[in-house]
């Protein structure tokens, strides 16, 4: 299912915080990265298309219904949103965590094939060991694979990710990133993660958007993307892409001189 | 090592693939295995929680001035004349409806005070941290010492009307609070708090202005009392338990989401602003009708939720209807003690309520509060 988005803008109070976004046609299945620095907007974007902020103009459409008219309900079926910050002290197990955000939108009686999508949900992640474990007890890489989890077990069309590898250690990136892609590679939702590592980015998504003070920079191929100079200038550093040994790319960047 | 052959790289990916999926089964299984498990055992926690409850429910009606035999009450709660009319009298018009009330009571403050604890996601919230206890007895002492009625004409239930409308409007407040932008959990606290000083202070001024006589019955109101059950009231705290509880179960999903956070909560499409009035209003109404009842109990709407939250979790299938028979079982026991001390002597239940409870309370924060989660 196709998501387009055209002439995007949202505001915190008075302050514009995004400013006519378009990202045209983004296919079902594509892994797509929003890359850019520090409170540009990446955040809100998601948001936005998660329906947690109103836009003040713009149309987001998938599959060519605009889903700012869904109900409340009726868009969390279909738009899932992992936020940026996780972690609670509620007396739930992991697996409880995972099955009443599968509940929100699937009724109110608990059916054994609810039970099924979050144990393989778990399984498939490798939280299996943790399922007993109460929410409040987990490391934050932990807590980030849990919400992870809370995502994907919905099987939305659209998943939102708000950088979801920032507290994980460099397996358990390798570990989301991976399945993120392997679930949009077979269930084909489209999938946007808001990413800070630049090679994560390169190495998992298909397509990068970079975003700069509210308003798309550039948008297209890791490769093209990050061997754009605007790259060095959005984020006040110098950059170079280069081909590592196994055929991947590599950004290195340092402080200018 | 790699394989050089293409066929049986293939092959020999397929298999690692099906033992992958093997394994995924085999492990859903017993994830599924542990979680109903996990169910069961909060199942049998609320059986047993109710059998305490029907327990202490019995020794308070057999408790009071005069001794009667545990098998005797049981036989007059059958049939209210099988040991003649004065027995009748006895367990009948005085002491099932205190023994009923407590239940009654101790349910609708535990509900209420799960539920705030819930929406405000805070620990410490209920109708007494919020003031609205505080507000009650202060409409009570308006009522008693300068005879002011907020609604006409109520005759005999002055100070109880007076208390309901003086708590109802508190929660009318906090309600409208919730509706500013940018009021989060923690400010609701502090303005609660504001609440509880403000209607503290005027309730020290009523209390300067009245005779010993009124200070008397103010101080009495404070403390909590059962005395004034009627079965009028019993009826009326019954009905609203019967409509708060499945008003409650059917916001299970989002209730327990909100448990997650604000934003989580969201993410999932949880209207957090329009459950947050629902879940008020319904509170209001629970904590009014119960502080109007039987005065100022400041423990049970926070240590009934806690301690069902450790026995069962946040799930609020579990939670609410086990807070409802914690609550029940807490003010039950708590008449019970009032009555035992001193014989022929009733205590406050407001002052059992807090030497017990907050000693347990401490308990529980300090003990094992997660470890009992599984």
């Amino acid at each position: 299912m196709r998501l387009e988005i055209t002439g995007l803008s949202a505001h915190y109070g008075d302050r514009p915080v995004l400013n006519g976004v378009a990202i045209p046609c983004i296919d079902s299945g594509a892994f797509v990265g929003v890359i850019g620095p520090n409170a540009s907007g990446k955040s809100t974007l998601l948001k936005t298309l998660a329906g947690l902020v109103k836009p003040t103009a713009g149309a987001i459409r998938l599959g060519g219904e605009d889903i700012t008219r869904l109900t409340r309900r009726e868009r969390a079926r279909r738009v899932a949103y992992m936020p940026q910050a996780f972690g609670c002290n509620a007396l739930l197990t992991v697996f409880e965590s995972v099955l009443l955000a599968l509940k929100q939108t699937t009724g109110w009686r608990v059916r054994s094939e609810n039970l099924d999508q979050v144990a393989a949900t778990l399984a498939t992640l490798g939280l299996g060991d943790l399922s007993g474990r109460g929410v409040a007890d987990l490391s934050g890489g932990q807590a980030q694979m849990v919400a992870v989890a809370q995502t994907l077990v919905r099987a939305p069309d659209v998943i939102l990710l708000d950088e979801p590898t920032s507290a994980l250690d460099l397996h358990h990136q390798l570990s989301v990133l991976s399945v993120v892609r392997r679930e949009a590679a077979l269930r084909r939702p489209v999938v946007m993660a808001a990413l800070h590592d630049l090679n994560l980015a390169a190495k998992y998504c298909d397509r990068l958007v970079l975003i700069g003070e509210g308003q798309i920079v550039a948008d297209g191929n890791p490769e093209n993307v990050l061997a754009l100079r605007d790259i060095g200038r959005i984020y006040c550093v110098e950059t170079c892409l280069e081909r590592t040994a196994r055929g991947g790319m590599y950004v290195d960047a340092h402080l200018p001189a | 090592m790699t394989c050089a052959v293409p066929a049986l790289r293939n092959r020999k990916a397929g298999t690692r693939f099906r033992d992958q999926t093997m394994t995924i089964k085999t492990h859903s299984a017993g994830i599924q295995h542990a979680y109903s498990g996990m169910l069961a055992r909060r199942r049998a926690m609320i059986v047993l929680m109710f059998g305490l409850l029907l327990i202490s429910f019995l020794l308070d009606v057999a408790t009071g001035p005069g001794q009667y035999p545990l098998t005797i009450i049981f036989e007059v709660l059958i049939d209210p004349m099988a040991h003649g009319a004065r027995l009748k009298v006895i367990v009948w018009d005085y002491r099932l409806p205190v023994a009923v009330t407590a239940a009654v009571v101790g349910a609708l403050l535990a509900v209420a005070g799960a539920q705030m604890q819930t929406i405000l996601n805070n620990p410490l919230a209920e109708p007494f941290t919020l003031g609205v206890s505080a507000a009650a007895s202060f409409g009570a002492s308006l009522s008693i010492v300068l005879g002011i009625s907020i609604i006409p004409a109520v005759g005999p239930f002055l100070v109880t009307v007076n208390a309901f409308v003086f708590a109802l409007t508190t929660c009318g407040l906090i309600l409208l609070a919730t509706r500013i932008k940018g009021v989060g959990s923690e400010t609701m606290i502090l303005f609660g708090i504001a609440i509880f000083f403000t209607f503290s202070a005027l309730l020290a001024l009523m209390q300067y202005m009245a005779s010993e006589d009124q200070i008397a019955r103010i101080v009495f109101w404070m403390m909590g009392s059962l005395s004034r059950a009627s079965w009028e009231k019993i009826a009326l705290g019954g009905m609203l338990l019967a409509v708060a509880i499945p008003f409650s179960l059917i916001r299970t999903w989002p209730m327990t989401g909100l448990r997650m956070g604000e934003v989580t909560a969201a993410s999932m499409g949880v209207d957090v602003a329009r459950l947050r009035v629902e879940m008020l209003v319904c509170i209001s109404l629970l904590a009014a009708t119960a502080v109007s009842f039987v005065g100022t109990v400041g423990f049970v709407g926070l240590v009934g939720p806690h301690i069902a939250r450790m026995l069962v979790g946040e799930d609020q299938r579990y939670l609410v209807p086990l807070a409802a028979i914690v609550g029940a079982l807490v003010l039950s026991l708590t008449s019970l003690i009032s009555k035992s001390i001193t014989p022929g002597v009733i205590y406050p239940i407001g002052i059992i309520t807090s030497l017990i409870g907050v000693p347990v309370f401490v308990s529980i924060i300090l003990g094992t509060r997660r470890e009992k989660l599984s």
